[in-house]
């Protein structure tokens, strides 16, 4: 089937008539987070509950992507950005799904589903007034949370494969100079510019060419890619038809976790789709220009991030990683030249398209444009997923969109850039986030993990936990890396445990130059990067370990000591109830005494106490 | 032609020669361990690490690898080369601590000190992958891969089994610079990868060379009469 | 084990006996006996013209796969960073507690197999457990034990 413009246009007006016809629409998100939350069974009973009221064909309830609040979940927007809920569902179901009628048919909103934020006496009624994601720009998270990710003509009628028809009438140097001038630069972490990797692939000799999306996603703490593919798959298929056009490619490949089954599949339902719509395949838009993508399921291996190992593994091999002498533009999969670039790169291509490379130029700083998405997470108030503007600081995004720290305790952190990154402290809140500045602190913007910590976060810990996870998915070919990565482990286990030596820092800072300038790919030449900028920045966390033998956030177990004040503690057994080993005795309004011998030293006791009664030692 | 220099000294190389072709062609001295010249390299042990510059740009490449280039500066004993170089032979020693290989080139170049726990599980190992080469393009019947990842790789045959295509040539053996794959000949049988092979006898001096699996094979591949392979080298 | 060899050669033909989709067969097969069996790489790479060593290469580079029979269950304890800072690893430690296994160990009923995952990026919900294909935020000690009362009941039933 060969699809038209105006049979595009034509899905569209059908569509929005469709549409036209319901009073109210809801949008229920079911986004991984709001589905472990329970968001399917919200969706399920609310549709029950409006076909008994008699309501289903003027209410439609539909399931989306990811929304982004995720720590609130499950999420329900009623209306065109009318009315936010958070967490429906999750203490009452019943009484949840009997307010939300109530607000459908009476107009009365439910004040205690809606958003909690900083401002106790505001009302935060509509997403438009939660700073979460008022402080966004969304852009390729645009339809995230909008539309039905399964439903290919609703992606049709918000303006779908428009740029794709734009595209093909363009010439495919012209597109390439759109993305250069866009400013354009991946998303993966490298932040090389994709328009110069364009050009690069498509100069490259040799008739087969194939363009890979990387939807890898191993750095530990994001879930970017894992949304936008969950969320609105057909932006990525639409970017890669466009980007195949440019470079001279008929094949695509999009590389996935296996661990991201609804990612998987909803990858795969979208492909079918576009292929039955004539959007995939032979002679798009009649073009002449045939294209077609396959999915290619990895193996939990985190080096198959790194383009070289992925490619090894869509080959069929182990994900073992090459040195990039010659690049893979022009010999990459099967020695063919091919041009990798990651999911959310891939998504920006239909907005530069659409809007114009100026428009993408404005956004952001000069040598950043643009937006990117950013995976919020660890101890902030508001965990999820947002997408700003380039050159945002660290401290809007994390106090002002995140809401600022956890029970409001001290921000000690943020570790940014996964496994090749680095923690950044607090006089450096004001630093702007983008592809050079946080490098220029050493530690770097990478895919967009951004992880924080507070006081009970040890530093050591943390290098010692990306040492733990580098050494166990070192794909083992180079020496550097297999040994070196392992070796820098044994010394911080040492110091983690008590045993630390003087000049283990300085024996750490050689180690590591050597493992990062020897590696042969960039897993290993980064893989110091979080010990060295906690070095940097917390050396004298490292000291008391290793001269002192403490650990102060009372995270290192060797060293850490839980003890109950008497003159603080009033007796309230709330310690006592929340250990997991119960080993905290005491009678009520007692003082309470922790049992060391029995003690697992989580630090529970620690944390729930209200009375500033436990001390770590 | 291509013309770039060598610790500042000027050299010219064909294109498509790599760095380390036309350093030991000039006489420079650049240590190797997983590099043949035969199956050339993939890069495995680093040890042959040199330094790139042109213009502010640096760059540590493995010269068993890298193609030449006009107009670079190549540096094979620079501050942080030398620092690579000790550091992987000192990693290598860790982890190999009964290699004499690697402890002679350790001590040819200033490593005398491990500052880590000795392995004892690795034999004298160093993952250089020419085994497993050798086995695939030369010999041809892949017995060996390299099985898991990170540091738990090891060179082995499928669950250690002994290997239903291993012929018993032994060349793994042959091509492994430190010398530690197992091969034993002992009355008439050949012990390699956990399979004991018979040996042939020749028929005229009467000695066991190789195994009979091994001159079936090769027999099958070339098309030249079992019994002319039975003959000894020596005897032919 | 024996292994079908009806049904290995019924997963070649979903990729067209193309080789570069190994990977995707063994998860394939891991999906219909819990585990890839020693038989299983050995037919397809046969089938699929590839030497044993290089199926036991890929089969032993990739974490998801297992060449050890698992439980009824598998239940993935995540420790990506954001699982790691808020307790992650206490999880994993009450359910060695609980099961009296360590990571990677199966239960001697056959019930769970314990292991753990880098990051199944709902980093919003850590620290989050997945048993099967269900997942469970903010998990916590109450958590755990439901979990494994309630998938213990399951196979039961």
């Amino acid at each position: 089937m060969n699809i038209t413009l105006e049979q595009l246009d034509s899905i569209s007006s059908r569509y929005i008539d469709v549409m036209s016809k319901y009073s109210k629409i809801i949008r229920v998100c079911c986004g991984t987070g709001c589905v472990s939350s329970g968001a399917l069974k919200v969706y399920e009973n609310l549709k029950r509950a409006l076909m008994d009221k008699g309501l289903i064909d003027k209410v439609l309830v539909k399931k989306t992507g990811c929304h982004g609040l995720c720590e609130r979940g499950p999420i329900v927007v009623l209306g065109d950005e009318e009315i936010l809920y958070q967490s429906v569902g999750k203490r009452n179901i019943d009484d949840d799904i009997t307010a939300l009628l109530n607000t459908i048919t009476e107009n009365q909103i439910v004040d205690r589903l809606l958003y909690q934020g900083e401002d106790k006496g505001k009302k935060y009624i509509s997403p438009k007034d939660i700073p979460f994601y008022a402080g966004q720009k969304r852009v390729v998270l645009s339809l995230n949370g909008i539309i039905d990710p399964e439903d290919i003509e609703e992606y049709i009628s918000k303006g779908g494969y428009r740029a794709l028809y734009k595209a093909l009438l363009m010439e495919p140097e012209e597109i390439i100079n759109w993305i250069e001038k866009s400013g354009l630069r991946g998303r993966g972490g490298g932040g090389f510019p994709t328009g110069t990797k364009w050009r690069s692939c498509r100069s490259a000799p040799g008739d087969v060419k194939y363009v890979v999306a990387n939807g890898a996603e191993g750095d530990p703490g994001a879930f970017m890619d894992k949304s936008l593919m969950e969320g609105n798959p057909h932006s990525i298929i639409e970017g890669m038809i466009i980007g195949g056009y440019a470079i001279g490619s008929n094949q695509g490949f999009i590389y996935v976790r296996d661990e991201y089954f609804l990612a998987v599949n909803r990858l795969i339902k979208a492909i079918e789709s576009a292929r039955s719509y004539g959007l995939l395949g032979k002679n798009i838009f009649d073009s002449g220009f045939d294209f077609d993508i396959k999915i290619f399921r990895g193996g939990d291996a985190f080096v198959c991030g790194e383009s070289t190992a992925l490619m090894s593994c869509i080959e069929g091999k182990s994900g073992e990683s090459r040195a990039k002498y010659i690049h893979t533009v022009e010999k990459g999969l099967w020695e063919k030249p091919t041009n990798l670039n990651n999911i959310e790169t891939w998504a920006c291509v239909p907005h530069i398209i659409n809007k114009g490379w100026n428009w993408f130029a404005t956004i952001g700083t000069p040598n950043s444009r643009g937006t990117k998405v950013f995976s919020l997470v660890g101890k902030v108030k508001n965990t999820g997923l947002i997408e700003v503007p380039m050159g945002i600081t660290l401290r809007e995004i994390i106090y002002d969109l995140g809401g600022g720290i956890r029970g409001d305790k001290k921000f000690k952190a943020v570790q940014t850039g996964g496994p090749s990154g680095g923690c950044i402290p607090e006089a450096y809140l004001e630093m702007p986030v983008d592809f050079d500045s946080l490098t220029k602190l050493g530690s770097m913007m990478g895919s967009g993990g951004m992880i924080v910590m507070d006081e009970r976060n040890c530093m050591v810990d943390v290098a010692r936990y990306f040492l733990k996870f580098l050494v166990e998915e070192s794909c083992g070919k180079c020496t550097p890396c297999r040994e070196g990565v392992r070796r820098m482990l044994e010394i911080v286990n040492r110091i983690c445990n008590g045993e630390g030596k003087k000049g283990d820092i300085q024996h750490l800072e050689e180690l590591a130059r050597a493992v990062s300038l020897g590696s042969l790919c960039g897993l290993g030449q980064s893989a110091p990067n979080p010990v060295l900028s906690t070095i940097k920045y917390f050396r004298d966390e490292y000291i008391l370990h290793i001269e002192e033998k403490k650990c102060p956030a009372g995270v290192c177990k060797a060293l850490t000591e839980f003890k109950i004040l008497p003159d603080k503690c009033t007796g309230c057994m709330r310690c006592a109830m929340e250990c997991p080993v119960k080993c905290i005795k005491g009678a009520k309004k007692e003082v309470h005494v922790i049992d060391s011998d029995f003690c697992i030293k989580c630090g529970t006791c620690y944390d729930v106490c209200r009375f500033d009664a436990v001390m770590i030692e | 032609m291509v013309e770039f220099k060598i610790n500042g000294k000027k050299v010219q190389a064909e294109k498509g020669e790599t760095i380390l072709d036309v350093a030991k062609r000039e006489g420079y001295e650049i240590p190797t361990l997983c590099y043949h010249e035969k199956l050339g390299s993939d890069g495995r042990c680093r040890l042959c690490i040199v330094e790139i510059q042109r213009g502010n740009r640096r760059r540590f490449v493995a010269s068993c690898l890298y193609p030449v280039e006009n107009d670079i500066d190549v540096y094979t004993d620079s501050e942080d080369v030398l620092l690579i170089r000790k550091t992987v032979l000192e990693l290598l020693l860790a982890r190999c601590p009964n290699s004499d290989t690697i402890k002679n080139l350790a001590i040819q170049y200033g490593v005398f000190d491990v500052r880590y726990t000795k392995d004892n599980d690795k034999g004298k190992c160093i993952l250089c992958g020419l085994c497993v080469r050798t086995c695939e393009s030369i010999v041809g019947v892949s017995a060996l891969c390299m099985s898991g990842k990170g540091p738990e790789k090891k060179v082995t045959t499928p669950f250690d089994d002994p290997s239903e295509v291993c012929i018993g040539c032994g060349a793994c053996a042959v091509v492994c610079p430190t010398g530690h794959i197992y091969i034993e000949d002992k009355g008439g049988y050949r012990t390699i990868w956990r399979k004991k092979f018979e040996l042939a006898r020749c028929p005229k001096c009467n000695r066991f060379h190789a195994p009979i699996e091994q001159l079936e094979f090769i027999s099958k591949k070339t098309g030249v009469d079992i019994e002319e392979l039975l003959i000894c080298q020596d005897c032919k | 084990m024996e292994v079908d060899t009806a049904q290995l050669d019924a997963i070649i033909e979903k990729y067209n006996g193309d080789r570069s989709y190994m990977l995707a067969m063994f998860q394939d097969v891991q999906r219909l006996y819990r585990y890839l069996p020693k038989q299983a790489i050995y037919h397809i790479c046969k089938k699929l013209e590839v030497p044993f060593s290089k199926g036991y290469e890929v089969a032993t580079f990739y974490k998801t796969l297992s060449l050890k029979p698992r439980g009824k269950h598998t239940i993935h304890v995540c420790i990506g960073t954001a699982c790691h800072l808020r307790g992650g690893p206490n999880i994993l430690e009450t359910f060695e507690r609980e099961l009296k296994i360590k990571t990677g160990g199966t239960t001697g009923d056959g019930n769970f197999t314990l292991e753990t995952v880098n990051c199944l990026g709902a980093c919003a919900l850590a620290p989050l457990v997945r048993v099967d294909e269900q997942d469970f935020g903010k998990a916590t000690q109450a958590i755990v034990k439901k979990i494994i009362d309630e998938f213990k009941d399951e196979v039961k039933s």
